[in-house]
């Protein structure tokens, strides 16, 4: 049932001309995006440009009117979040869902508990969770046993995003991950990200901020109102075209083609 | 400070000025995450950080300290109330005394526990007097002609009566989306009024009162172990506890996973055992009546004990041990993450229903058999706000995801030594009133006070 995760580079899930509208507003106007494994994609944009929409089709909270999916490149019908969570996406969003009451591993095998003849085996689930917690490196908690009230912003996106890794998922999309965290808190979850990636896993990471961008990510999509205005590797952007992307919808300075080339095309220049 | 410290100093450091200082070796970085555990560890239960029993102990009072008071003010308010009442009659501890005491209490530690049951998701059952009020009456009219039901066909039809009448509520509750406190404040007055109804149907009901003479039912409360099987059974209780402790801690530790200090379980053991052998030895002194014309023989536990100890085993074990269990804290706490991890609300939350009206049921039964019979007149409405406040009083939340049904037997403990001391003193109605009054919002003030200082310490975290 869980498949291997594929190799670093390859792209793990493909959207290709997907649309979105809400009664006359449209929210996404047939835009491309890869994700490839083992890498760290960030998509950026300004308010209403469209990054919520395409999180929520991926996720399958939202079906998209047109377009395709392709997972592994085979397409794919994602309509339900079971539908997303099957294929191996998953969501952590703001508020993280987390039980504050509950302990860490309780949280992370919630809804799917290990039992025997009806009865919560702890010992194999509390191993599990701290096997994931150790592959991934989170070794500032003091006991996998304590309540997630007792945790630290950045502690606490790192049990999320450690449940995520412990069902098999294999693209993670992050919704600022880092908005309501300090300093210090950040730099541990963009650490924690770019040790997913190294691990194999694709991550989506929406964020407003460039500094958070350009530190963890490995490629840059750009929503501009709808449209996928640029996406190529980070090495291809600097903050000032990303600042004129997301603004603007193009790139005003020196006439250069942003960068990704074929995303934007020609066809929606004018 | 600088910002290569791990994550949680740098944030807690700005919000507790003054915690390093009694640790000046914490400034370097390894040393720093030792001191980041020792404020984690303020939540943290002692025995998932402790290594020794002193560990254990300083764990725990820094716990206490943090706000997480658990049930230490429950137990501190029991021995003053127990104290003060001994002062005044010394009557009050005498054996006979005690096991009325008990008995008394376990109708509000029955309802308690099924309280606990809804107050953990957040919701509330009102209707629990009067529902204990028909599930009494049932039972007391299916031994009695016309029926002459046998006494357990009773008991079960009683049980399985209020079980469906609580699913009722928590399919109103869920299905409906109505709020629990106000369909269970309809029940509350809809109970009195299916409760008046059924004596008045019943030929059996006199003047709105049923006796119960069967025997069995009567023995329910006033039945007593010989004093020899109550030695035996609670030495085997306790046996079975301390395997059942060591047994687990050692193959926690065989799985490489951490287990409380040998000396913590040690302790556990021995407090249960010590429990054990003064709630017999008293049981066992003979509270019958010696003056010069009567002498009688009362002697034993009362059967009323080990069902008490059987329902908050099995209350205990469901909400513990169980993924009902597991889901109905999960709910409590974050309904919106249980839904996302594929927990079915509506069943969870029916099911509790379902139980806190099985509860009803027993609290019923066991006061009927405790009066010797069950009249229209019982106090449904006083009883139901004894059951919310022995779970609170013993430290349940209001608020959801946070109790034990300990908290209920603790809480219900509380409130008949109460009003038995109070009775002892000769003090009015009015009296004893006021005074539950003023214990339970002692108690919800403690809650609210612990629960206000662990909201600053996760503020500070943020």
């Amino acid at each position: 049932m869980v498949e291997a995760l594929l190799e670093r580079g390859a792209p793990l899930l493909e959207l290709q001309g997907v649309e979105k509208s809400f009664g006359p507003v449209r929210a996404l106007d047939g835009i491309d995006l890869t994700i490839q494994a083992g890498k760290v994609t960030a998509l950026c944009g300004d308010n209403g440009a469209g990054k919520s929409v395409t999180i929520k089709i991926i996720s399958g909270i939202v079906p998209a009117d047109a377009g395709e999916i392709v997972w592994r490149g085979r397409p794919v019908r994602i309509h339900t979040p079971r539908d997303a969570a099957a294929l191996g996406i998953a969501t952590v969003y703001q508020d993280l869902a987390l039980c504050d009451n509950l302990d860490i591993v309780q949280n992370m095998f919630l809804g799917r508990e290990t039992v025997r003849a009806a009865v919560l085996s702890e010992a194999p689930m509390e191993i599990a969770a701290r096997r994931t917690l150790a592959d991934l490196h989170v070794t500032t908690v003091r006991s996998i046993r304590q309540p997630v009230a007792s945790l630290s912003g950045g502690q606490r996106q790192s049990v999320a995003v450690a449940r995520a890794v412990l069902w098999n998922s294999q693209l993670m999309i992050l919704d600022e991950p880092t908005a309501a965290l300090g300093v210090s808190q950040t730099a541990m979850v963009l650490e924690l990200v770019r040790r997913l990636a190294e691990q194999g896993y694709a991550v989506l990471i929406v964020s407003h901020n460039l500094n958070d961008v350009f530190e963890v990510a490995d490629r840059i999509a750009v929503l501009h109102l709808g449209q996928m205005v640029a996406q190529g590797d980070v090495g291809q952007f600097d903050r000032q075209s990303v600042v004129e992307l997301m603004t603007t919808g193009a790139l005003v300075r020196n006439g250069a083609p942003p960068p990704g080339g074929p995303v934007l095309d020609g066809s929606r220049e004018d | 400070m600088s910002v290569r410290q791990p994550p949680l100093e740098g944030e807690r450091r700005t919000a507790v000025p003054g915690g390093d200082e009694a640790r000046p070796a914490a400034l370097v970085p390894a040393a720093g995450s030792g001191g980041d555990s020792a404020d984690a560890a303020l939540l943290a239960a002692p025995e998932v950080v402790a290594q020794s029993l002193a560990d254990y102990v300083v764990a725990w009072w820094r716990r206490v300290r943090g706000g997480e008071s658990g049930m230490l003010p429950v137990l501190a308010g029991m021995i003053a109330i127990v104290v003060i009442f001994q002062a005044q009659n010394s009557l009050f501890l005498s054996a006979g005394n005690l096991v009325n005491l008990l008995i008394q209490a376990a109708v509000f530690v029955l309802l308690g526990v099924g309280e606990v049951f809804v107050l953990l998701l957040g919701e509330i059952d009102l209707s629990v007097g009067f529902a204990a009020g028909i599930g009494g009456g049932l039972m007391a009219a299916l031994v009695a002609p016309p029926f002459n039901a046998p006494w357990w066909a009773a008991i079960l039809a009683a049980l399985v009566g209020n079980m469906v009448m609580g699913l009722v509520l928590g399919t109103l509750v869920t299905r409906l989306r109505l709020p629990s406190f106000i369909v269970t404040l309809a029940a509350l007055i809809g109970f009195e009024g299916l409760m008046i109804w059924m004596f008045d149907s019943l030929s059996v009901a006199v003047g709105g009162v049923i006796t119960v003479s069967n025997r069995y039912i009567l023995d329910l409360v006033s039945g007593t172990l010989s004093p020899a099987a109550s030695w035996i059974v609670m030495v085997a209780l306790v046996v079975a506890f301390g395997a059942l402790t060591f047994y687990r801690d050692a193959r926690r530790r065989s799985s490489g996973l951490v287990a409380p200090p040998w000396g913590v379980s040690a302790l556990k053991v021995g407090l249960a055992a010590v429990a054990g052998v003064v709630l017999v030895l008293i049981c066992n002194t003979n509270r019958g009546i010696h003056s010069a014309t009567l002498h009688t023989t009362v002697e034993g536990v009362p059967w009323a004990i080990p069902i008490i100890f059987a329902v908050m085993l099995g209350a205990s074990f469901l909400l513990a041990r169980t993924r009902f269990g597991r889901y109905v804290y999960a709910i409590g706490g974050n309904a919106e993450a249980a839904r996302r991890a594929g927990v079915d609300l509506v069943l969870i939350r029916t099911v509790a229903f379902g139980l806190t009206g099985l509860l009803a049921g027993m609290a019923g039964i066991i006061y009927t058999s405790w009066l010797g019979s069950i009249a229209t007149d019982i106090d449904g409405g006083d009883y139901v706000l004894y059951a919310v406040a022995a779970a609170v009083i013993g430290g349940t939340s209001l608020f959801g995801g946070r109790g034990k049904p300990l908290h209920a037997l603790l809480g219900g403990v509380v409130i008949a030594a109460i009003a038995n001391g109070l009775a002892l003193l000769g003090a009015s109605a009015a009296a004893t009133y006021m005074v539950t009054a003023l214990v339970l919002l002692a108690a919800i003030t403690v809650d609210s006070i612990a629960r206000r200082g662990q909201g600053a310490g996760a503020r500070a975290k943020v």
